[in-house]
């Protein structure tokens, strides 16, 4: 079972209370960008097997969206943190950084 | 759900309570004017997160970080919406009756803690949750919110839509018996 703590809440909450939003991070093509930029924009989703940033929405709580950055592999939880940031906040980094030596945000992304 | 429905069962004592007077705010909740006419309608201060003042019928609960829920008698309503559009006029803000979208339950009794406990994802633990917190969470498949009245009462709320199903689950929660985990 995931339990995600809500940022906006304070709420350790289980799988069941969050509904699951999907790739974080994502940069929003829109009209004028090109038929590329946009079908990947759309649908092209990174799948890692390893560290991933997620949006998830505390549904069944306080309602906000936050997003979380956890192990695909090992369902470890690095941190999670306020959805109003273009890339993970530095502690979030930090954070996984000493657990995963050798990995970085711009290697994966 | 017309008149008052109760089921008794050793843990607990299920009640379907009365219409209640609910208000949803949203706005600042750190804005000085906002704060000040929450404690002039409930006597309450602005609750910390995860938290409710309710006495009786009336208190406030903390919604969300922009979000709260003011609780008050039914008939009371319509002069406190009317108190807050005027001290808050020209700030952003909305406040709406939301009385009749909503239903409200009691659980009282020795196993209060495990009727809930059986049916949301919290802990529910004495050093986890007492009086003074209160929860949005999911009861069964709904969403529902609540709050310790005393040691042994929960109150709980839920969208009056889903209302014959959360007295229902309730009334199974304390009819299958204790599971002794608290
Ligand atoms: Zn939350």
């Amino acid at each position: 079972m995931l339990t995600l703590t809500c940022p906006y809440c304070g709420t350790h909450a289980d799988e069941t209370e969050l509904a699951p939003g999907g790739e974080a991070h994502l940069k929003r093509f829109g009209p004028g960008s090109s038929d590329e930029d946009f079908e990947d924009y759309l649908f092209r989703r990174a799948n890692p097997k390893g560290v991933h940033f997620e949006r998830w929405r505390h549904a069944y709580g306080c309602g906000k969206w936050f997003l979380a950055a956890r192990c695909t592999t090992t369902l470890e939880v690095y941190g999670t943190y306020p959805a109003q940031t273009t890339e993970p906040p530095e502690h979030i980094l930090e954070t996984i950084a000493a657990k995963r030596p050798g990995w970085s945000w711009e290697a994966d992304t | 759900m017309a008149e008052a429905m109760q089921k008794t069962s050793p843990m607990a004592v299920v009640t379907a309570l009365g219409p209640r007077g609910m208000i949803t705010l949203r706005g600042d909740l750190a804005a000085s004017k906002l704060k000040a006419v929450c404690k002039a309608l409930t006597g309450a201060d602005i609750p910390a997160a995860g938290h409710a003042t309710v006495v009786k019928e009336t208190g406030l609960a903390w919604m969300s970080p922009d979000e709260l829920l003011i609780m008050l008698p039914h008939a009371e309503v319509p002069a406190a919406i009317a108190k807050i559009d005027a001290a808050l006029k020209g700030s952003h803000y909305l406040a709406v009756d939301v009385s009749d979208a909503r239903a409200v339950f009691r659980v009282c009794g020795s196993g209060a803690r495990e009727v809930m406990g059986k049916l949301c994802p919290v802990d529910l633990h004495p050093d986890q949750f007492a009086p003074g917190q209160f929860r949005r969470t999911r009861m069964g498949q709904i969403a529902a919110a609540f709050w310790m009245r005393d040691a042994a009462t929960f109150e709980v709320v839920c969208f009056r839509s889903v209302a014959d199903y959360a007295f229902d689950l309730l009334t199974v929660s304390a009819k299958a018996g204790p599971v002794g985990y608290y």
